[in-house]
């Protein structure tokens, strides 16, 4: 078991599997589909990041550097969180981007049950530590532990 | 962060509790990037992404009725991205059920809430809202709430005005208390570049292609582009603000910039050259070779990669007034040169239905109507998620669109033979 020290961005404890993309994540290439046709599981339908396509991604710890791409990104996380098909967390090797924020922050304050904890800052040692299928906790002070 | 009276009594609630709501995901917002107080939006008007009434997206629809219910509207008139389907655009049965009823059947019902929150005007849709036809032009220095990525990017480098990448919602909570937090591109050290890219190419880069490279390289780090001006000159006319639209949608969706400068040809390169760049800047050079490495490593998302294309997009970002007059006169020479009398490939040109108003009064509108090509106000984004138009064989020569669907990527002169020559 290994600890990593980040920094809340948006609070909370949870446990979950890990998955793992090193390039950045396109939130509305990877949910949208999934959203749309009621996938539960959210499967990632971005094309062009072979290393999730096809991997359900709802209820898992999803450990990223950033997020990129369109602007609906921080909405569609919202949905996403809504709908609860949202990761069980967000793990973010580097500060969080404007957009993830957005949707991290959204879902904090306008949904009553939401419980998605958003960690940034965890360093590139975080990213190149952790491996799909390992078990991820999160404690409230940002501490990550990977098993 | 440090808040006004005013803004902490907001946030105590003194406005009711949905505008305390607001006010606390702004605050939260701009904690997270170590924010220190909030500035206010300055701009006319706002402008929104989310123009599309996706069934799907009910979380978004009852929270801005949370905010109807409350009186809490936007402070600004705003307007928004394209609609997601226009009845001119080529589609099938099966196609139009997907639409109707799976997909944006909630599009009248969420255009009545834009209204209610205060969009410009009935038809203020467009990605493009910046265009003078349109009307949302910032000023320079202005601070703005806008998400749109290929707005944004637009509003910050071209205008010189100053927003952050803002998520979708994000937007229009800025518009509805007035404030936006002071982080990022809105401060004159976010603004600063971390990237040199010099240019070293034998002729004018395809704007879709170079942009897209450099947001693939940079992601969401400011680059500082040497060398453009060569191709484009150092004045901000409409030949070089056309290129740098969709040079910048590339930058935004192929990475995530938000501003980029040109030397010696935009506003703040122009004021304040390379004192913009970080010491430590690192540097990206790119030539031809660069070019061709990038666009050979494009995917292919098409079944038979060897299919021959059943539609063609042309305007991601929407095109521009001169744009759709130039198309227009390219298109009519080369249907000459290839002995055709209309396009061969069903074709599809977008721009803001201002743009649109206006280019039907023009010389050129009468020969367009001879090339037979449509032209619609549609998204051709939101048109390509549909699963079933996704299955079809569809060309652009746009990177956002190549980015997000399943369509392909071809350079403006590969798309002018392919529409107009055919299988000749």
């Amino acid at each position: 078991m290994k600890q990593f020290k980040g920094r809340v961005v948006t609070p909370g404890t949870t446990t979950a599997e890990a998955v793992v993309t090193h390039a950045g994540f396109n939130t509305l290439a990877s949910l949208q589909k999934s959203l749309q046709f009621g996938d539960k599981t959210a499967k990632v339908n971005d094309q062009n990041n072979p290393e999730l396509f096809g991997k359900p991604i709802a209820g898992k710890a999803l450990c990223l550097p950033q997020t990129i791409g369109s602007t609906t990104g921080g909405l569609v996380l919202y949905c996403a969180c809504n709908m609860k098909r949202s990761p069980s967390c967000m793990l973010f090797a580097n500060r969080i981007d404007s957009l993830a924020c957005a949707g991290a922050v959204l879902a904090n304050v306008w949904i009553d049950d939401c419980n998605m904890p958003v960690v940034d800052e965890l360093g590139e040692e975080f990213l190149n530590y952790v491996k799909d299928g390992m078990k991820i906790t999160i404690k409230e002070d940002g501490v990550v532990e990977v098993d | 962060m440090k808040l006004t009276t005013e803004q902490e009594a907001i946030l105590n609630g003194s406005k009711g509790e949905t505008m305390a709501k607001v006010m606390k995901t702004l605050v939260m917002y701009g904690d997270a990037f170590d924010a220190e107080k909030m500035v206010p939006v300055t701009s006319k008007y706002n402008h929104l992404v989310t123009s599309f009434g996706l069934g799907v997206l009910d979380p978004v629809y009852d929270l801005m009725n949370k905010l109807i219910e409350a009186g809490a509207v936007s402070g600004q008139k705003f307007s928004a991205d394209p609609r997601p389907m226009d009845k001119n655009v080529p589609t099938s049965l099966i196609q139009k059920l997907v639409f109707d009823l799976f997909m944006y059947n909630k599009q009248d019902f969420y255009e009545k809430q834009l209204q209610q929150l205060g969009l410009m005007e009935k038809d203020a849709f467009t990605c493009t809202c910046y265009m003078d036809e349109v009307g949302n032009k910032p000023d320079k220095g202005d601070v703005l709430s806008w998400s749109e990525s290929s707005a944004v990017v637009y509003a910050n480098s071209v205008l010189g005005a100053r927003c952050n990448r803002n998520s979708g919602i994000m937007d229009i909570m800025g518009s509805i208390v007035g404030y936006v937090p002071y982080f990022g591109l809105l401060t004159d050290e976010g603004r600063k570049a971390s990237w040199i890219v010099k240019i070293e190419t034998s002729k004018k880069p395809e704007a879709q292609l170079l942009g897209s490279a450099i947001g693939m390289k940079v992601m969401e780090d400011v680059p500082y582009v040497i060398g453009l001006d060569k191709w484009l000159g150092s004045e901000m006319n409409d030949a070089a603000a056309t290129y740098l639209k969709d040079f910048g949608a590339a930058t935004a969706s192929n990475g995530a910039v938000g501003l980029y400068h040109i030397d010696n040809l935009t506003p703040e390169a122009k004021e304040l050259g390379k004192a913009l760049v970080k010491n430590d800047a690192k540097e990206y050079i790119i030539d031809d070779a660069e070019l061709e490495r990038v666009k050979n490593n494009y995917p292919v998302m098409w079944k038979d990669k060897d299919a021959k294309p059943k539609l063609c997009f042309m305007g991601c970002p929407h095109m521009s007034l001169q744009q759709l007059k130039d198309w227009t006169n390219r298109v009519s020479e080369a249907l000459v040169q290839y002995g055709n009398d209309k396009v061969v490939i069903p074709t599809v040109f977008t721009a803001a239905p201002a743009v649109i108003r206006k280019f039907k009064e023009t010389e050129e509108y009468k020969t367009f109507e001879k090339t037979g090509i449509i032209l619609s106000y549609i998204c051709p984004l939101m048109y390509m998620n549909n699963p079933m138009c996704a299955k079809m064989p569809v060309i652009t020569s746009s990177n956002k669109l190549r980015t997000y669907t399943t369509s392909r990527y071809y350079t403006d002169d590969e798309i002018l033979v392919q529409i107009t020559k055919g299988g000749k």
